[in-house]
C-alpha cells in the first residue's frame, strides 16, 4: 500500500537518515520526500512529508522504529489501493442488475467499482458504462477484470479491457 | 545474372500487382543480383505457362479484357507439378475453413522443393508448423510477410533488424477495416451499421464483411504473428475472439472521456492470445485512426518498437512479396 506520512525531525545533522533507514530496512519504497528546511515548527524541529510504498504489515513497525529514533510522526495516511484501472461494459447492464455486477468486485477485498458513467440511449437498445476500478496491485487489479470478465459472460455483456494495466 | 523461374498462382488484385511490381522493379531487381523470369501464371478458370518467360504486359491486358489469363484450363497445381521452377508466388485468396487450395499449391510445391512467397494467410493460420516443417524437409524456403498487415513491415523486421531482442508481446491493429469503422463511430458518434454501411460504400469493407467485423482476419494474422515470432504451435482456433459489431457510438463516448480510445487489438505474450476490443490510451502509438495497421512490438534490449503501415490494397501487399523474393535471392 501507499502510505503518505507527516514527520518532524530535530534540527541536527544525520536526522533524515534516522527517518529513512527504518523505512528501506523494513523493505518500503520510497517515492518523493518534502524536506521543509526553511519552515521550523514552534517547537524547532523540520517538518518533512514522505510517501513511501510498504506492505501494510510493516507499517506499525516503521511507525514504531521511527518514534524510537525520537523522531515525531505527526500524521499517517494509508491508500490501500494503489492501482486504478477502467473498462467498459456494453449491453443490458441495468437489467442485467448493476448492483450485483459491482458487488461481486467489492466484495473481494482487493478491488472495488469507485466510479461509474452509465448511457442509455433508449429503453430497448443495449446500454454502455464506463466502470473505473481501483485494487491494491496490479494482480489483484487483473483478477477483478477477469472476475468481471466472467459475470459479464454470464450476462451477455461485453467487456471491454485496457490494453495496459497502468 | 543469376535467373529465378517463378510462377503467379492466383491472378485477382494481389497477384495482378506482382506483376506489375515485378515490371515496375525489374532494375531494382537486377541490382540485387536475379531476374524474376515468370514461366507460368494461374487464376480461377486458366493458366499459361512458356517456359521461355511470359510476356506480362500482355497477360495483364488480356485478363483485364477478358476476366482470364488465357484459353486454357490450366490450373495452378497443375503448374507447380509439372513445370520445373523455383519459386512458387501463392496469391490466391485466404480460405480460413479449410485452407482452400493455398494450402493444397504450397503442399504440392514443397513436394517438388520448390520456394513459396505468398499472400494468403488462410493456410498459415490452420497449418502453420505443418507447412514451415514440410518446407523445410524438402529444403524449400517459405517466406510470407505479406500474409500480415500488406505493407507494414513486422515478421522481417522482428527477424532481421530486431534480431538478438526478446520479444515480450506483440499488440496491434491488424485490419484496416474495423479501424476505419471505429475511428469513423467515433467522429461521427454514429452508430456501427451507419459506419459499416460507408465503408461498404468506400471500398473499405466487403460486401460480406464477416471476416473483418467478426475479428477472423485480425486473428489469422495473430496466428502467423504468434507462430513464426514466438515459436507457438497454434491455430486460428486457439485465439480468443471478439469482434467490433456490438460496440456502441455511447461506449466510444464515454471511452474519450475517459482519455482513450477503442480499438480492435490483437495480442500475442506468452499465455496470451486474444483479439478484441481495448482500451486505448489516446496518445499512446496504437490510437491511431483511418485504415492503416500497426503493430506495437515490446522487447527486452530495444524497448518498444512501432510500425505501421498500409494493411490492403494491390501494390501494397505485393511490395511485402516483392522485398521477400528480393531477401530470398539477393546476392549476398
Amino acid at each position: 500500500m501507499r502510505v503518505s506520512m507527516d514527520i518532524e525531525l530535530k534540527d541536527t545533522p544525520g536526522q533524515l537518515l534516522n527517518a529513512l533507514q527504518p523505512i528501506s530496512e523494513l523493505k518500503g519504497n520510497l517515492k518523493s520526500i518534502v524536506h521543509h528546511h526553511e519552515k521550523h515548527t514552534p517547537r524547532g524541529t523540520i517538518p518533512v512529508q514522505l510517501v513511501f510504498e510498504a506492505e501494510p504489515s510493516n507499517l506499525e513497525k516503521i511507525i514504531k522504529r521511527l518514534e524510537e529514533n525520537g523522531i515525531g510522526v505527526i500524521r499517517v495516511d494509508e491508500e490501500r489501493m494503489m492501482e486504478h484501472g477502467a473498462v467498459l461494459l456494453i449491453g443490458h447492464i441495468v437489467h442485467t442488475d448493476i448492483q450485483d455486477t459491482i458487488e461481486s468486485i467489492d466484495e473481494t477485498g482487493y478491488a472495488e467499482v469507485v466510479d461509474i458513467s452509465l448511457s442509455m440511449p433508449h429503453i430497448d437498445t443495449t446500454s454502455s458504462a464506463s466502470l473505473k476500478i481501483d485494487a491494491l496491485g496490479r494482480q489483484e487489479l487483473y483478477n477483478a477484470i477477469e472476475l468481471l470478465k466472467n459475470i459479464a459472460s454470464k450476462k451477455d455483456l461485453l467487456v471491454i479491457e485496457p490494453i495496459q494495466l497502468t | 545474372m543469376k535467373i529465378i523461374r517463378a510462377s503467379i498462382i492466383g491472378f485477382g488484385s494481389v497477384g495482378r500487382g506482382v506483376a506489375k511490381t515485378l515490371l515496375l522493379k525489374k532494375e531494382e531487381i537486377r541490382k540485387a543480383g536475379f531476374e524474376i523470369k515468370v514461366i507460368g501464371i494461374a487464376d480461377s478458370r486458366s493458366g499459361i505457362v512458356d517456359t521461355d518467360g511470359l510476356d506480362l504486359e500482355e497477360i495483364l491486358k488480356r485478363k483485364a479484357d477478358t476476366g482470364r489469363v488465357s484459353e486454357e484450363n490450366l490450373s495452378g497445381i497443375d503448374i507447380i507439378e509439372n513445370v520445373d521452377h523455383e519459386l512458387v508466388i501463392e496469391t490466391t485468396p485466404s480460405d480460413i475453413d479449410t485452407g482452400g487450395v493455398g494450402l493444397e499449391n504450397m503442399r504440392m510445391a514443397f513436394s517438388k522443393g520448390r520456394d513459396v512467397v505468398t499472400s494468403n494467410k488462410g493456410p498459415l493460420a490452420l497449418k502453420f508448423c505443418e507447412l514451415t516443417d514440410y518446407a523445410k524437409e524438402n529444403g524449400s524456403k517459405f517466406r510470407y510477410e505479406a500474409t500480415v498487415g500488406g505493407a507494414m513491415p513486422i515478421l522481417n523486421l522482428v527477424r532481421e533488424t530486431l534480431a538478438g531482442n526478446e520479444i515480450k508481446s506483440i499488440q496491434g491493429i491488424l485490419n484496416g477495416t474495423c479501424n476505419y469503422i471505429l475511428s469513423r463511430m467515433m467522429e461521427e458518434k454514429a452508430p456501427y451499421e451507419q459506419m459499416l454501411a460507408e465503408a461498404q460504400e468506400l471500398g473499405i469493407a466487403e460486401t460480406d464483411p464477416t471476416y473483418d467485423v467478426e475479428g477472423i482476419d485480425a486473428a489469422s494474422k495473430l496466428v502467423i504473428i504468434a507462430n513464426s515470432v514466438f515459436g507457438m504451435d497454434v491455430n486460428y482456433h486457439d485465439v480468443d475472439v471478439t469482434g467490433i459489431t456490438k460496440i456502441t457510438p455511447e461506449a466510444l463516448m464515454l471511452a474519450h472521456d475517459e482519455g482513450y480510445a477503442v480499438r480492435l487489438i490483437g495480442e500475442v505474450k506468452e499465455g496470451t492470445l486474444k483479439t478484441s476490443p481495448r482500451l486505448v490510451p489516446l496518445d499512446h502509438p496504437l490510437a491511431v485512426g483511418g485504415t492503416r495497421n500497426v503493430a506495437y512490438i515490446q522487447t527486452d534490449l530495444s524497448g518498444d518498437v512501432t510500425v505501421s503501415g498500409l494493411g490492403a490494397g494491390s501494390i501494397e501487399t505485393a511490395s511485402a512479396i516483392l522485398s521477400d523474393i528480393i531477401s530470398l535471392y539477393r546476392e549476398r
